[in-house]
């Protein structure tokens, strides 16, 4: 299927006004911004979905030590595979980006703030370059940011190595701190204890884009879209088979068959939601919404034609995280690696049904045991496949069981 | 860690994630009084202070929670996830010996998720795992083992590794690394980097390509490893050992052209029954007598004579840079650093060479023995030197990187031939059929004898400076030191504290200097009204610690004699040791150390009759003369962090 449209949907973001944001900030205390964030309700546009005022308001009741101070981090390393709208906020709307990291720093009272670029968008920092020495130039970042004394903060962009795990919020600061991309034990939690041991808050591109978007317009109006537990809109990375792949928005708490009508995918047979660590959606569950509350997701959406054979994308996903696990944890480091063994079995034929069905067990334990979220979300798409479609996995099994291992 | 072996938080190069500290609590504080909380674990309830770990909390409950990238000298790093546990209304389990407790939570340390995660997590450990557990050195003394043992591991759910992946780095004289047995734990590594502040060991790759490496996989024996051990001590498996001479010091007993000597370090007599089943700081040393005769060996000696020795060379020397410091004004390397402690000895030379002017140049007591033995020994009993072969026992592993130093044979001859670790010598004693703590006892031969109190402490730190402090202060104030520390215990300098300091004035001085220091030192006088100033650190992280305050011009700076061990707790905590090894541990050895100091007949070096007849029969120009510096002193290398 050849897409027929590459030219992008249009998006609410286009309409928010640079510096609306930021200016609604200054008018209210700390706290009110914060209560603000609540009040509509965001949750994080990563992935997670955890909620930004609730992150928020632990990092400014934190406690910094002495002559340090907080900080706050932009995830700009969109690694999931299937994932490229942060691209597109990137590079047509880095201020509304930038803003809220701006207002994040007032909100919590942090001095500095760092961009964390994904390796592979090194073409886009020239362009972000220029976006931040513009907002230097008029007075909307550096010292006393719109002429209000003490109001200090900059942002460094710092570019990833290519590790898909930096991702991860605690990696990703290990690796700004220089050491290997490896997540930590949480808790502590970064906005405890984050960056150099700071508090620090750590969030999607597109959450501090929406931040800006909510104090532009109003926790209400971000409120009045979406789901109750969803709230608002959510930019979502389309691709595969479909007639018209690209960025879309939609809001939350939309069904899968709604999307795949706009995109053109409605013949499809599954639809991967969230990526290589989303899960896999048969089409007798396409009037499932995406939303936390049911199925949560950064944004990444694979459309899979009848055509597709359901163990090569299993197969697909799981050479990706031999590839991308940072090999500190047992389950994922080799849990990974005998999953990937796994499906080699299944497609020679040569695995049992009592051997898959040990494989499953450790996809549960992997699930649980895992460090991170890496592993703990790895084998959701070989679950979810093996579940929904079996006759593809098992009609390779061969039907004495046991023997092969 | 608890006995001050890490210098401090603030210097430590531990991701902040591998630090567990006490968190202020959030969310349901109800149950929180005065700091502490209650958790419940499989159903018990325990109050501990908020901050504290699962893994502590269950401990004070008597429950065991396994675990195998915990251990108590390390940061915390959470990574096998044999530890994990089941938090009520928490999805995921939970590493215990990670997880801080805030709140009131409920821990069920065995339930069937866990049971089965922790199967999962040794299957996939065993998936890798090379090597025949009856072809380990640590067959019996495995945690790996063990744990497969306990969680019921018949089969290998998840396969098995049937070929070597890895070849063995045996570049080393001292650690051999075998990567095929490595479960990725980590222990080597956090040793290495964050408790010794070397960094020979890190991981590389990733993925089930994860690796412990070297510097650019450089083989071990080349790079900047201090061969301190302490890797081998706390790995859980078989990866790591050390070098292992027993074949060969077999080979030379059972020459019968060959006369096989072996002296005894002060150290390892306090912990070798705990290879045989006895707790920790059972002194063994009458038995080991006993049992090293039957085992063989020639002649049993006491390496605390050349203990003593090297209090008498050591301090004179001292003496010698005091004298030309404060009586002559001359440019004089001080502090003198202690030269005993050949990891320590590495480390300055790898990471501090501009240092090495510090160093005391006397030998360390395996190697002076070792020259005393192939000279005078020799003479004395008219036996060919050629035909000596010198062992050592030693709780080191650095030891055996030692004897090898090529500048170690002055006397035409390697000082010592072979350094035995304290787990080796266990290992040929039991081949010999002999269970150790059955033996009679015995003492030491001659013309050694038993050696003093001062050279039995050299095993812990702080023993060769208090060993250092009774000669001093008997010969230069002329005072006896039970007249200034009570039973001449120098308490300060004792301890497990990661540095110490020590001030001691010196308001009067000897009129008389004793004719074997007449050579380096007219007077006294100089001495008079001077504070003596001394410090102790052991473990390299310490070290490093003392060598920056002392470039920035610190208290350390102003130190006249500095102890550095390179282990923590000193031999008792050697790379050569027994394993297990914790706080506990070393602090039990170190007991039985000083125990056997005060049980000592003579507790001050520069009394021991052997060492004063050595000098008057063979070293004649006394401590530092011409004929101790050919055969008692020695030299260093620059040898940088360059690699080759």
């Amino acid at each position: 299927m050849q897409p027929t449209e590459s030219k992008r949907a249009p998006l609410t973001f286009d309409s928010i006004e640079s510096g609306a944001g930021l200016a609604a900030a200054m008018k209210k205390s700390r706290a009110d911004i914060i209560a603000e964030l609540s009040a509509s309700r965001l949750r994080g546009r990563g992935g997670a979905g955890f909620p930004t005022g609730t992150k928020w308001n632990l990092a400014a009741a934190a406690h910094v030590r002495e002559g340090q101070f907080k900080y706050v981090v932009c995830n700009a390393d969109e690694g999931e595979p299937g994932t490229f709208k942060d691209r597109v906020l990137l590079l047509e709307h880095a201020d509304l980006v930038l803003e809220g990291m701006t207002i994040a720093s007032r909100a919590i009272g942090a001095k500095k703030g760092i961009l964390y670029l994904r390796a592979e968008y090194a073409y886009l920092r020239p362009h972000l370059e220029e976006v931040l020495a513009r907002r230097r130039a008029t007075g909307r970042l550096g010292q006393g940011i719109l002429r209000v004394t003490g109001f200090d903060f900059d942002v460094e962009i710092r570019m990833g190595a290519g590790a898909y795990v930096c991702g991860e919020e605690t990696a990703l600061i290990e690796s700004l701190e220089g050491n290997r991309g490896e997540p930590r034990n949480r808790p502590p939690f970064p906005v405890d204890t984050g960056f150099l041991g700071q508090p620090t808050v750590v969030n999607n591109v597109e959450t501090f884009a929406a931040v800006t978007a909510i104090l532009a317009r109003g926790a209400e109006w971000f409120r009045s879209m979406g789901t109750a537990a969803s709230a608002g809109f959510k930019l979502f990375s389309v691709s595969g088979d479909c007639e018209r792949p690209g960025v879309y928005e939609f809001p939350l708490g939309t069904t899968i068959a709604e999307l795949l009508e706009r995109v053109g995918g409605t013949g499809a047979k599954a639809v991967q939601v969230g990526g290589a660590s989303g899960t896999c959606v048969p089409a007798s569950q396409f009037d499932r919404r995406i939303a936390f509350e049911d199925l949560a997701t950064g944004g990444a959406i694979i459309v899979f034609a009848p055509g597709r054979d359901m163990l090569h994308v299993a197969r697909n996903f799981m050479e990706f995280f031999v590839h991308e696990s940072c090999g500190q944890c047992t389950p994922c480091r080799a849990g990974n690696a005998k999953l990937l063994e796994g499906i080699g079995m299944l497609e020679r034929g040569e695995c049992s049904t009592a051997y898959l069905q040990e494989l499953l067990a450790l996809c549960e334990t992997m699930q649980v045991a895992s460090k991170c979220g890496l592993g703990q979300s790895s084998p959701n798409a070989f679950v979810s496949i093996v579940r929904h479609f079996p006759d593809e996995i098992l009609g390779r099994t061969p039907t004495a069981a046991g023997g092969v291992r | 860690m608890n006995d001050g072996t890490r210098a401090s938080d603030v210097t430590s190069r531990a991701p902040a994630s591998q630090t567990v500290k006490p968190r202020a609590a959030v969310g349901d504080v109800s149950d929180m009084i005065g700091g502490q909380v209650t958790v419940r674990i499989d159903g018990k309830d325990v109050k501990v202070p908020i901050g504290t770990t699962i893994l502590e909390a269950a401990r004070r409950l008597g429950i065991r929670i396994p675990t195998l990238c915990h251990h108590p000298d390390l940061c915390v790093a959470g990574v096998c996830r044999i530890c994990v546990v089941e938090i009520e209304g928490q999805r995921t389990l939970q590493a215990a010996c990670a997880y801080p407790v805030a709140g009131s939570i409920k821990v069920r340390t065995h339930s069937r998720a866990v049971r089965r995660a922790r199967r999962h997590v040794l299957d996939l450990m065993l998936s890798t795992h090379y090597g025949e557990c009856y072809a380990c050195l640590r067959n019996n003394n495995c945690e790996l083992q063990s744990l497969a043992r306990e969680h019921g591991v018949d089969s290998y759910r998840f396969g098995h590794v049937t070929a070597s992946r890895f070849p063995k780095d045996e570049s080393s004289y001292s650690v051999i690394r075998d990567m095929d047995k490595c479960i990725l734990c980590r222990r080597c590594v956090r040793t290495c980097i964050d408790m010794q502040e070397v960094g020979a060991l890190e991981a590389v790759g990733r993925s089930d390509r994860t690796r412990i490496s070297t510097y650019l996989d450089k083989p071990l024996g080349g790079v900047v490893c201090i061969n301190c051990g302490q890797c081998i001590n706390r790995c859980p498996t078989g990866a790591l050992h050390a070098r292992d001479s027993s074949d060969e010091v077999w080979a030379a007993i059972d020459d019968p052209e060959k006369h096989v000597v072996i002296q005894t370090a002060p150290s390892p007599r306090a912990s070798i029954g705990e290879c045989f089943g006895c707790a920790p700081g059972t002194s063994m040393t009458g038995q080991m007598n006993t049992a090293l005769r039957l085992a063989g060996f020639d002649r049993v000696f006491d390496t605390n004579f050349t203990a003593d020795l090297t209090v008498l060379e050591e301090g004179t020397e001292l003496l010698g840079r005091l004298h030309r410091a404060l009586a002559r004004s001359e440019p004089v390397a001080l502090p003198q650093f202690t030269s005993c402690s050949p990891g320590w000895v590495k480390f300055l030379e790898h990471f501090h060479p501009e240092y090495i002017p510090h160093l005391s140049t006397a030998k360390s007591p395996q190697q002076m023995f070792g020259a005393v033995i192939k000279t005078y020994y020799a003479r004395l009993h008219q036996i060919d030197p050629r035909n000596i072969v010198t062992v050592a026992l030693m709780p080191c592993s650095a030891k055996k990187f030692e004897c090898n130093r090529p500048e170690m044979a002055a006397s035409g001859f390697k000082d010592v031939d072979y350094g035995l670790t304290t787990r080796e010598l266990a290992q040929m004693i039991k081949e010999a059929g002999i269970h150790l703590p059955d033996m009679p006892r015995s003492d030491f031969d001659d013309p050694f004898g038993t050696a003093t109190g001062s050279g039995v402490i050299f095993g812990t730190t702080g023993g060769v400076m208090e060993a250092a402090l009774r000669t001093v202060i008997e010969l230069a104030c002329g005072v006896e030191v039970e007249q200034v520390f009570e039973h001449a215990n120098i308490v300060p300098v004792r301890g497990f504290e990661g540095v110490r300091y020590m001030e001691l004035p010196i308001p009067r001085v000897s009129r008389e200097v004793p004719a074997m220091l007449r050579g380096v030192v007219p007077s006294f006088d100089f001495l008079e009204g001077v504070t003596l100033k001394v410090a102790v650190a052991h473990g390299t992280a310490n070290a490093r610690r003392v060598l920056e305050d002392i470039r920035a011009g610190g208290r350390f700076a102003q130190c006249h004699f500095i102890e550095f061990m390179g282990c923590p707790g000193g031999c008792i905590g050697g790379g050569g040791q027994p394993i297990p090894t914790s706080p506990e541990i070393r602090a039990a050895r170190a007991r039985a150390i000083y125990a056997e100091d005060a049980a000592a007949a003579v507790r001050k070096s520069h009394e021991n009759p052997a060492v004063l007849k050595l000098y008057a029969e063979f070293l004649p120009d006394g401590p530092c003369g011409r004929r101790s510096h050919e055969l008692l002193h020695t030299h260093y290398v620059a040898r940088g962090k360059g690699i080759a």
